[in-house]
């Protein structure tokens, strides 16, 4: 967008319904979101029964804040509600955004894309003028805006279009695409969905298949959506894959959001048509609201929210390449992993104990990780370095406030990636009590060692 | 357009229902048949195992009969070498965590060591006891016989004392008698009811986190590193605490059988992972089967040769864990990183290629 300024015309006005509908369809889905979270018992599994949360660089002041959890996430909700009807929209979102960030923010073990999409997006959302049309606002102040900047929905496609194509170059790669990792691993156990379990997913070609047409998707789907003559088919496919993934694999709600989402790009023909469809089959109103034909921005307002998006979209692209700032092999070492759109592409485990040594007696003892870790919580953490180095600081937190003095903290790790023989992880002659947490490269992460490389982006 | 979408909304929700069997594909079953796995677990080992044990365990009642009944020197030992024949085969049963033996607790009931002797002592002293409580749990089982048959005093004579002359004698007889009683009892209930449920649990092969051949895995793996590497060799060898805790270690009143019953649960965690019969040299379909058919004969044959050497350096250690804590620590512990060795083979390893889950969280793939 900023590259085309010279072409792009930010006068334009376009119609309005695509972003209402957008806005309806997003709200109700985060809220169901909500609600199967909490129906699943999450809340409390995720972030009241550990006692230690692993938090993001900066943000170890963000933590579960005991049963008043529930209230953030009724709060959560009961905003992304008001964000689907148009409700004090501008409240509702910036309520919903920042209880929905609070709570991604409580403990990185729950980090998914997908989470982080709804956090990106509902940032954005804060600054557009979702509510001008067929919104209780418009209702309750009795008009409502026909158009709206144009700019303003093609920042939603734009966006689309970096994580589709970020998610895309990120697999070329030679795990994927020459060795169909990791759904080599995860198809053939789906042995138990009917028809296609035992003999479909069991097939070498099937693999490979899904690998290739899955980057294939990714780089071509946002523009297969961008061009009228293709966009049905476009839809299509991304029903399909969606529907698909979301069959095969535990993603939630996500493949449903990115199907809304892909709405966005098609015309307001359509959006006026669901709009209609609502309006006669469950509102039944017959109010007609004034009709104003624009929406526009105070001049201050817009250039205040384009130069914010142009720095934000600038980080946006840029993001999910830090890693090449990174010796070693990404996929081993995970600095620059998250927050890229790197979905889907590892199957990593590992097993990771750590030590308590007295340094001046040399006595020592090992930490049963459970009586400090949930299951999932020490699944994650050992495979991420990150996370090892976060705990084992807690834990020489921890032993010191026991008593234990002059203590140093080591780990015992094995990883395996992608259908690798497990190897050792991380230098166990490394006291990771003395290592600072910090974004740089964590020379106590052992070489990725195995003969078969990854190699591409 | 908006006409399209309908259709096309109906018709996803429609094809979602019915799971699409439009595929045409050749009907090639290429996949493993883990319900074979499943039936040679079942009925070639588990239920073996369960039969064996289960005599063993009415034998040992019995001779429990005979010695609160007539309490001499020869029903002592005819006792005591029943305990043992059924605690060996207890090694074989333990791991599997399944069933009614869940449901019930089986092995909490069963051997939780070290026994809390002064809640066996405060038992047999009021009389008034409720051995199904959780608080008695380390006050039962295996490990309370073993105090009660080899730890009340320092000779045979003066532990028969406490059977036939001591104040308190008809409470000790009662108190052997009531752990045979629920150790008895608890058995007959798991067995009979793996014996009517087994059609149920070889049937419930799909990748869930509550089908048999997951829990079987999961509690296999569970079962080995914390029942066998952590109970048997870290805890007592002081792998988890600043100094050894040889007190802690298995069948510490007999004193010398540690090391047998330590191999004994070693070697049935490789036969299990082999697919061999219980008491036999036969194999049939087994996990390390199901990971050669994933093109992972890597991890099978590691996991298998570490067996053999963690094996081979246990029975370098001497019968009394205990003693060999005391005497020489670091076989104990090089021991127990050998049994660590196979835990990362199995957990990570071997996990990783079932591609088990061992939790139901939404994940993209990390």
């Amino acid at each position: 967008m900023w590259m085309n300024r010279l072409k792009y015309n930010f006068k334009e006005q376009t119609n309005a319904a695509p972003l209402a509908i957008f806005r309806l369809f997003f709200g109700l889905m985060m809220f169901a979101s909500i609600v199967r979270f909490w129906a699943n018992g999450w809340i409390e599994k995720l972030y009241l029964v550990p006692e230690f949360h692993f938090s993001y660089l900066g943000f170890s002041w963000v933590k579960p804040i005991g049963n008043y959890t529930y209230i953030l996430f009724i709060i959560c909700g009961a905003s992304a509600l008001f964000v689907a009807i148009g409700y004090k929209y501008r409240i509702a979102i910036i309520t919903f955004f920042l209880s929905f960030l609070y709570i991604e923010l409580m403990d990185k073990t729950t980090y998914l894309n997908h989470y982080y999409f709804i956090s990106i997006i509902s940032f954005l959302l804060l600054f557009l003028p979702a509510n001008a049309y067929f919104s209780f606002d418009a209702f309750t102040r009795k008009k409502q805006y026909q158009q709206i900047p144009k700019w303003t929905i093609d920042s939603l496609k734009l966006m689309l279009f970096i994580i589709y194509l970020s998610a895309g170059f990120v697999k070329l790669n030679s795990d994927w695409l020459f060795r169909a990792m990791p759904l080599k691993i995860w198809l053939p156990s789906k042995y138990d969905l009917p028809f296609i379990g035992e003999n479909l997913m069991q097939q070498n070609w099937f693999h490979f298949a899904m690998s290739w047409s899955g980057m294939l998707y990714d780089l071509t789907i946002p523009f297969l959506l961008l061009y009228k003559r293709t966009r049905f088919v476009a839809f299509l496919f991304v029903v399909f894959f969606h529907v698909f993934t979301r069959v095969l694999f535990p993603i939630g709600m996500f493949p449903f959001i990115m199907i809304v989402s892909a709405l966005i790009f098609f015309d307001a023909e359509l959006h006026t048509k669901i709009i209609n469809f609502i309006k006669k089959y469950f509102l039944k109103s017959k109010t007609i609201l004034l009709l104003e034909p624009n929406f526009y921005y105070s001049n201050l307002q817009r250039k205040v929210t384009l130069t914010l998006f142009t720095v934000f979209f600038a980080i946006q692209v840029l993001l999910p390449w830090r890693s090449v700032l990174y010796p070693g092999e990404l996929f081993w070492t995970e600095e620059g992993y998250r927050f890229s759109w790197r979905v889907m592409l590892m199957e990593k485990a590992g097993s990771t104990n750590f030590k308590i040594v007295n340094l001046d007696s040399g006595s020592q003892f090992r930490v049963n990780n459970t009586d400090f870790l949930t299951p999932f919580q020490e699944k994650q953490m050992s495979y991420q370095p990150d996370f090892i180095l976060e705990y084992a600081h807690f834990l020489g937190d921890h032993f010191t406030k026991q008593g234990h003095k002059n203590i140093g903290v080591f780990a015992t790790s094995y990883v395996a990636l992608n259908g690798r023989l497990s190897t050792r992880f991380v230098d166990d002659k490394v006291d990771l009590y003395q290592e600072k947490v910090s974004f740089k490269h964590k020379k106590w992460i052992l070489p990725f060692q195995s003969e078969i490389k990854i190699k591409g982006i | 357009m908006f006409r399209r979408f309908l259709l096309l909304f109906i018709s996803i929700v429609t094809l979602h229902a019915c799971s699409s069997s439009e595929e045409i594909v050749p009907t090639i079953t290429d996949s493993f048949d883990r319900n074979a796995l499943l039936i040679n677990i079942a009925d070639n080992i588990i239920i073996p195992a369960y039969e064996d044990f289960s005599s063993k365990m009415g034998a040992l009642n019995t001779a429990g009969e005979t010695f609160t009944t007539t309490p001499n020197q020869a029903n002592l030992e005819a006792l005591r070498t029943s305990w043992f024949a059924a605690y060996k085969v207890w090694q074989h049963i333990e791991m599997f965590d399944i069933g009614k033996a869940e449901e019930l607790q089986f092995k909490f009931y069963m051997n939780i060591y070290p026994v809390t002797v002064a809640d066996i002592e405060d038992n047999i002293a009021d009389g008034s006891y409720d051995l199904n409580s959780v608080n008695n749990q380390d006050a039962q089982g295996f490990p309370a016989l073993d105090y009660l048959l080899h730890g009340l005093a320092d000779s045979d004579a003066a532990i028969l004392e406490k059977y036939t002359t001591a104040e308190n004698k008809d409470n000790y007889k009662i108190y052997i008698t009531a752990v045979l009683n629920q150790m008895h009892t608890l058995t007959l209930s798991v067995v009979s009811d793996f014996k009517t449920q087994k059609g149920a649990f070889v049937a419930s092969t799909e990748n869930t986190a509550t089908s048999s051949v997951n829990k079987l895995i999961n509690d296999y793996i569970f079962y080995y590193e914390k029942g066998l590497r952590a109970n048997k060799f870290g805890i007592p060898s002081g792998v988890f605490s600043a100094t050894p805790l040889p007190e802690k270690v298995e069948g510490r009143y007999k004193n010398d059988v540690s090391k047998e019953l330590a191999l004994e649960a070693l070697v049935a965690v490789q036969s299990l992972f082999e697919g061999r019969y219980y008491n036999a040299l036969t194999t049939g379909v087994s996990f390390k089967a199901y990971l050669i058919k994933l093109d992972r004969t890597d991890i099978a044959s590691s996991t298998s040769n570490q067996f053999k050497v963690a094996i081979t350096q246990i029975q370098s250690l001497a019968d009394s864990f205990a003693t060999q804590i005391n005497t020489d620590n670091t076989e104990m512990t090089r021991s127990y990183d050998e049994l660590q060795k196979a835990v990362i083979l199995l957990k990570v390893d071997m996990l990783q290629a079932f591609n088990i889950n061992v939790d139901y969280v939404d994940a993209d793939g990390d």
